[in-house]
């Protein structure tokens, strides 16, 4: 079992990713912190600068959610879904599509395990299409693709220090 | 953006960024690119391989949109695009940071939310603890 606080990434096929963290605290609570707008609110802000400004969640099969993010320089970014099956406290599956246009949609199952107090949340996302799961995310958790990216992390220094010459 | 479904506009998307990104051979021209432009022959220097193998891999990265051709009509130099790169990696970076901010911020609200059950359990135990002494 890995820690709590350490995020994990991986691509267990080629068309999913999947999501893992520890939290301290039982699964009902994470439940209702995915499921109450007022409590999302609160924490999927995402990276700094950013906040979700619309949380709508109607939270019923069959129901639909919409989340709204503006980023620091006012930009939106939008996304929702259907929900598909409502099993509280353990499972939560949903539809969801970016407003970007270069997504199409996608299946997301939260699932909420519970051991010794410890929630550990699984979130599984599962694209129509292996060209949509890596525009959604180009796998920085493959090794190949990790290593990939440290090449390019060097290759976009050596263009800023290249820029500032 | 392009607007982006199936087929050969979808190439036209990040998508096709990121699949001339996959390989390390390009990354490399990519990366030798960085330092200016070049044409076709210098490009495959450094490399063992054909020009026309290095030709297939310039063809990859300028439909990526990661390169094009310089104004020399001579030696036809290939240069850098960094705009599309630099689309490309903010994409990913902000995958995995979205997801370590918004759950350090769960972190903090799941903190709360024991908290405020600790209270409330404690609030019962103690009305409950009074309904004994009333009986």
């Amino acid at each position: 079992m890995n820690r709590a606080g350490t995020l994990q990434l991986a691509t267990p096929t080629d068309r999913e990713i999947v999501i893992t963290r520890v939290f301290d605290a039982p699964r009902e609570m994470l439940f209702e912190a995915h499921t109450k707008p007022e409590l999302v609110k609160r924490w999927l802000n995402g990276a700094p600068g950013w906040s979700l400004t619309v949380c709508e969640i109607d939270l019923r099969v069959g129901g639909a959610y919409r989340y709204v993010w503006r980023g620091p320089s006012g930009q939106d970014m939008g996304m929702g879904g259907t929900y598909r099956e409502i099993v509280r406290p353990e499972r939560l599956v949903a539809t969801q599509l970016f407003d970007e246009e270069w997504t199409d949609e996608a299946l997301g199952t939260l699932a909420f395990t519970e051991r010794e107090g410890k929630t550990t949340l699984t979130n599984t996302l599962v694209y129509s299409s292996r060209e949509t799961r890596d525009a959604v995310l180009k796998t920085p958790m493959d090794k190949g693709m990790a290593n990939g990216y440290d090449q390019l992390e060097d290759l976009l220094a050596s263009m800023a220090a290249r820029r500032e010459a | 953006m392009e607007l982006v479904g199936y087929g050969e506009t979808y190439l036209n998307g990040l998508d096709a960024t990121f699949a001339a990104l996959a390989d390390p051979t390009r990354r490399a021209i990519l990366a030798r690119l960085a330092s200016g432009e070049a044409s076709v022959t210098e490009l495959a220097e450094p490399f063992a391989m054909t020009q026309p193998a290095i030709s297939k891999h310039l063809k990859v990265l300028e439909r990526a949109g990661l390169i094009s051709r310089g104004a020399d009509a001579q030696r036809r130099p290939r240069k850098l695009e960094p705009q599309r790169l630099a689309e490309a990696t903010r994409w990913l970076e902000n995958y995995r940071q979205f997801w370590e901010a918004s759950f350090g911020s769960l972190d903090v609200l799941l903190d709360e939310m024991k908290t405020m059950k600790a209270r409330e359990n404690d609030t019962h135990a103690r009305a409950d603890q009074d309904k004994g002494e009333d009986r």
